[in-house]
């Protein structure tokens, strides 16, 4: 601090000596702030076109090719030009629509399930009769510091009949066919319930303190204050956790990947994204796997647009 | 968002609100303190007995894993275990640590210093193209990890890089929600007469960040440090496609590879299990030490 005192001085006596000088430094105070601008986004902005813009285009155009024997095949593989052939083939493909409708019933299962879940405890944190809330909320958040690959064995373990006390427990095979959706959507639940929650009791400790006071003074309950004022004073927040929710639910992947060890009701195209690695790295058709990746981000950019557009609109 | 936002220090010291103006309520049933008390315990015993069962199951020998019951302790066999963890391949598993402590620890140190610098600069620099860099950023935000591995494993063997370390390094510094954190940070902790202030007394732009902003958003930083932590560490689509070298792999990858063989060689159980341990407590450590800065930081970056 002591060195900025010259400085300062330097500066006041140009500034004092003619207003032209003083024109100029600001000028010059304008393009260094620019300058340091620069430098200061400058890293993240070579990592957001490097790692994100970059792949995303060249994947885009990828999707556009295929690889073709060309005559007798003496040549090795060719790129050949499809448009949108290589569109044509997933959307078509009954292995690619079955995985979607196994996100869709999973995502129609988990995002209530575990929303509701976390909004619940959250308030039962935030209500007045909660002791010890800091250590039921660490306790139900641990679960998200555990790696999704460690998450997906110890459930398996857990449901795998030589081992765990789940499937006894249970009136079905929580690995066969029929079981194993709900298995992954418990699997996922367990991760994200603590976070979702943290994320929830966090915004409602910003609800004013006098609005929860005068609504006590109208004479309602602890249950009316929750629901028709802590929850609609927290809904941009829940409306944001949604968005991420349903993106990561698109991207399913670790979790039935991990199964797939334990269990043959996991296909290798269970979901979207398996589908997109088994067409890379089993069946080396980049073509098809880079046209499936763009289908999927398509479609979450777009669901989470419209989720966006609802939660501005209902708060209007 | 037009709802006031305010930080639970703005709000006052919580305690005279549980016990001033709110005591006595409890009269419905629902809310009565037995009732809130029992959903919250079941709640913890079912985040924390999966991690109550790894920490039993590694204590014990490929025997007792199989023939006693999933929460029953059995002969205490984890040093053991740890030996055989750490001799298989020849120790590949002190690389899996090493290279999870390289990736998450560097990459989150340095990817919290980008995002930070960049948040800051959204936030409290006027520049061109600011607005633009910010939706680039948000648009980045709703692209998941696991839609760009893909893409960034077909211009990773494009440029012969595929399978090093730089491939999964340096596409996990990349983290727009953190940029995104680190500008409501800025905005809520660094005030602008503060930098104004500075200027006046002519520090450049980058001393006011390093020297004046940076220490007063460190609630922040570590934030995003540790939840950029948690990102890189528990990654594992990224390393699964671009890495076929063991040398390289973090301990994701390496503990998923050995899960693929337990049904036909049980005697990877105990290797699986004791791994995941290992690789779970670091984490959890670090999540219950930090708890005050990751609240706290939470509570002023989250809402807005």
């Amino acid at each position: 601090m002591s060195s900025l005192a010259p400085a300062r001085s330097a500066e006041s006596e140009a500034a004092a000596g003619s207003p032209r000088p003083r024109g100029s430094t600001r000028k010059s105070g304008r393009s260094r702030r620019n300058a340091a601008a620069m430098l200061l986004t400058g890293p993240f902005v070579l990592l957001l076109l490097g790692t994100v813009l970059v792949p995303i285009g060249y994947t885009v155009w990828l999707s556009l090719f295929t690889e073709r024997l060309s005559g007798l095949g003496f040549d090795g593989p060719r790129q050949v030009f499809v448009d949108v052939g290589n569109y044509q083939t997933v959307l078509s493909d009954p292995a690619f629509l079955e995985g979607v409708g196994n996100v869709a019933l999973y995502a129609a299962l988990h995002i209530p399930v575990m929303l509701g879940g976390a909004l619940v405890l959250a308030l039962l944190l935030d209500s007045a009769v909660v002791r010890m809330a800091k250590v039921w909320s660490l306790a139900v958040f641990l679960p998200y510091a555990v790696p999704g690959v460690i998450a997906g064995l110890i459930w398996a373990y857990l449901y795998s009949p030589d081992v765990g006390p789940i499937s006894s427990m249970l009136p079905f095979d929580p690995l066969g066919s029929n079981g194993v959706l709900t298995s992954i959507v418990n699997m996922a639940t367990w991760q994200w319930l603590g976070y979702n929650m943290i994320i929830f009791y966090t915004a409602l400790q910003t609800v004013p303190r006098e609005l929860l006071e005068a609504a006590r003074a109208d004479g309602a309950g602890p249950l009316r204050t929750a629901l028709s004022i802590k929850v609609p004073m927290i809904r941009p927040t829940a409306f944001v956790a949604l968005v991420f929710t349903l993106i990561g639910s698109l991207q399913l992947f670790t979790e039935p990947m991990v199964l797939r060890n334990f269990t043959g009701s996991v296909t290798s195209s269970w979901t979207p994204s398996l589908y997109v690695y088994e067409s890379a790295f089993v069946s080396n058709d980049y073509g098809r796997a880079a046209a499936a990746s763009v289908l999927l981000a398509v479609a979450s950019a777009l669901l989470s647009a419209f989720v966006m557009r609802l939660s501005t609109r209902r708060s209007r | 968002m037009t709802a006031p936002v305010r930080t639970p220090e703005q709000r006052g010291d919580r305690a005279p609100r549980r016990t001033g103006a709110r005591t006595g309520v409890g009269a419905s049933p629902w809310t009565s303190r037995a009732a809130v008390h029992t959903l919250l315990v079941i709640a913890s015993l079912y985040s924390v007995l999966p991690l109550v069962w790894l920490v039993t199951s590694a204590t014990k020998s490929v025997g007792d894993f199989s023939t006693t019951s999933a929460f029953e302790l059995a002969d205490w066999n984890l040093g053991e275990n740890l030996s055989a963890l750490f001799a298989e391949e020849d120790g590949v598993f002190l690389s899996w640590i090493r290279n999870s402590a390289l990736y998450a620890g560097l990459g989150a140190l340095l990817g919290a210093l980008i995002c930070t610098a960049c948040g800051y600069a959204i936030a409290k620099l006027d520049f061109p193209g600011r607005k633009l860099l910010f939706g680039v950023t948000l648009a980045g935000v709703l692209v998941p990890t696991t839609a760009l591995a893909l893409p960034l494993y077909l211009l990773a063997s494009q440029l012969h890089i595929v399978n090093t370390f730089w491939a999964v390094f340096l596409p996990l510094l990349t983290h727009p929600f953190g940029v995104y954190l680190a500008r409501a940070f800025a905005d809520a902790a660094v005030p602008d007469e503060v930098i104004e202030a500075a200027r006046v007394d002519g520090a450049g732009e980058l001393r006011i960040f390093f020297t004046i902003a940076l220490p007063m958003m460190r609630a922040g930083f570590v934030t995003v440090l540790l939840f950029q932590f948690v990102g890189i560490w528990n990654n594992f689509f990224l390393p699964l496609v671009m890495l076929t070298d063991p040398d390289l792999f973090p301990m994701t990858l390496g503990i998923y590879q050995w899960s693929t063989r337990v049904t036909q060689f049980p005697q990877y159980n105990p290797l699986v299990i004791t791994g995941s341990l290992l690789a779970v407590v670091p984490l959890v450590l670090a999540f219950v030490l930090l708890q005050r800065q990751w609240r706290s930081g939470l509570a002023s970056g989250s809402i807005k």
